[in-house]
């Protein structure tokens, strides 16, 4: 049984397909064989980030309406073959998605993958409510700011009442807050909110904190998920993340303000 | 609650039935002579036309003598000559209620505890917009042992409520009785919903959006800065809230 994870917010912009990218290429490069799902149809964006958008010829809702297999629709990546996507459709709207169509092919894919990543939706229509409907963990993205806050905190809410889970009673879906786009500057001039902040807020497990990083734009116009860029400090943030997923003790990072030396300001500038 | 994701999936929904209090105007009959009613009724509606216009009203029996009459076919005649849209009767003798029931009006529960004497004129007060009266007194309690988040609705129906964690902004908790939250409170909390003005909530850390008792409420922006962010308990003392430290 493949253990099927959201990664979801609410709030739209505040970095769900990037996680969901990295994610899915962290587990898959620690040798977990994993599937990324694009849910967000009619707005595709996953195959870019993944840098296969050449390679779509199937997509999600052909398999739903059975139209393509599973095989055709998914593409296997080139960087990593445990990993495949599955992409959206850029044709379609939220309601060519079924709960039945979903439920098929996330069972389909149980047989052959150990984690399903799902990459939701903004909101908290149809397409949102099915990523997570069947989710065992969520990955709740939330940006430093009040706003996203809420919607994370609306989200919660949700998860906790109409996924399945929830539905039939059994343990609830494993929740984890994953704070992006965050500067330690911004937080210390008290235009950001802290992670304590949030913390507060939401009182979640705390997954890791990405910094906000020019690596995650030049990463998703090359297409290539930013936890491959092992310089970068949001692709070893992603990295981290991947390792306290899997049960390791990391402690966090890049909560503070970098000090920079005086060769530090000269060079790494 | 919505109908389940897989119904969904298959049709629309065409209908919902939910609970709601409605703030409506009342009419209390303080006399039981319909031509008198009517005379006076048209001296005050014409202070005001356009705010009775098509206006729901609900007759208010309970200042009535026992053994009064009232010809409630007459008296709808009446209000609709006004543009008033009587929906139904609350109070008096067992005789009204039923001679009302049979003129097709909705008979309400009485209201509890009618504090001093009310102007004849109806007038929306938001003080009173739960007016259904407790018919027992809340008995057992709602335990939550999750945070209630933001877009929640939690409601103990004749009981008390008790919250182990916090309820965020944008959450409703609500209770026919008390309300303890052991989290922070910062949605909105309402204790007494159908009218009990002894319910108490309690509360860790009180940030709330909006916390009421039996109707009567008070909103972020009202509340003192010596009781935010503290544990606090709040009770209703001569119709105001009472907000004090624990």
């Amino acid at each position: 049984m493949a253990r099927i994870i959201v990664v979801t917010s609410g709030k739209g912009g505040v970095g769900k397909t990037t996680t969901s990218a990295a994610i899915s290429m962290g587990l898959a490069l620690k040798g977990h064989r994993t599937a990324v799902i694009d849910f967000d149809i009619g707005l595709r964006n996953l195959d870019l980030i993944m840098g296969c958008e050449r390679r779509v010829v199937y997509d999600f809702v052909n398999v739903i309406n059975q139209e393509a297999t599973l095989n055709q629709a998914l593409i296997r990546d080139k960087r990593c073959e445990n990993l495949h996507i599955l992409p959206a459709s850029q044709t379609r709207d939220k309601d060519a998605l079924t709960q039945d169509g979903v439920e098929r092919v996330l069972n389909e894919l149980s047989e052959t993958f150990e984690y399903i990543v799902c990459d939701s939706p903004a909101g908290i229509e149809r397409g949102a409510n099915l990523a997570m409907y069947f989710a065992d963990d969520a990955i709740v993205v939330t940006n430093p700011e009040v706003s996203s806050v809420r919607d994370s905190d609306r989200m919660l809410g949700i998860l906790a009442s109409k996924s399945r889970r929830a539905e039939l009673g059994l343990e609830p879906i494993k929740e984890y807050l994953l704070l992006t786009r965050y500067s330690p500057q911004r937080v210390k001039l008290g235009e950001m909110l802290s992670v304590d902040d949030v913390q507060e807020i939401l009182s979640l497990h705390l997954l890791g904190v990405i910094p906000e990083s020019k690596a995650v734009l030049s990463a998703s116009n090359a297409g290539t998920p930013v936890i491959l860029d092992d310089k970068s400090d949001a692709g070893q943030a992603y990295a981290d993340v991947i390792r306290r997923y899997l049960g390791e003790n990391v402690p966090h990072r890049f909560l503070e303000e970098e000090k920079k030396g005086l060769f530090g300001r000269l060079f790494r500038v | 609650m919505p109908a389940k994701p897989n119904e969904q999936s298959t049709r629309s929904i065409s209908l919902e039935i939910k609970s709601g209090s409605i703030t409506l105007p009342i009419l209390k009959l303080l006399n039981s002579d319909t031509e008198l009613v009517a005379r006076q009724l048209r001296d005050k509606i014409r202070q005001a036309p356009e705010f009775f216009r098509n206006a729901p009203v609900v007759i208010d029996l309970g200042e009535l003598p026992e053994n009064a009459d009232v010809d409630f076919l007459d008296l709808i005649d009446i209000l609709h000559d006004h543009h008033l849209i009587p929906v139904g009767t609350r109070g008096g003798s067992q005789k009204l209620q039923t001679a009302a029931q049979d003129a097709k009006l909705a008979v309400l529960p009485e209201h509890k505890q009618e504090t001093g004497a009310v102007s004849p004129a109806p007038a929306p007060s938001p003080s009173k917009s739960s007016s259904r009266a407790t018919a027992k007194l809340p008995s057992g309690s709602k335990l939550i042992e999750q945070p209630v988040r933001s877009g929640q609705r939690i409601y103990a129906s004749g009981a008390d409520l008790i919250v182990l964690s916090q309820v965020s902004p944008g959450a409703e908790v609500m209770a026919d009785g008390n309300i303890h939250i052991y989290g922070s409170l910062r949605g909105r909390a309402l204790a007494g919903v159908q009218g009990n003005l002894e319910a108490r909530i309690f509360c860790a850390d009180l940030q709330a959006e909006l916390i009421a008792i039996g109707g009567h409420y008070k909103i972020s922006e009202n509340l003192d800065e010596s009781v935010r962010g503290r544990p606090v308990q709040i009770y209703l003392r001569d119709n105001s809230l009472i907000i004090e430290n624990l």
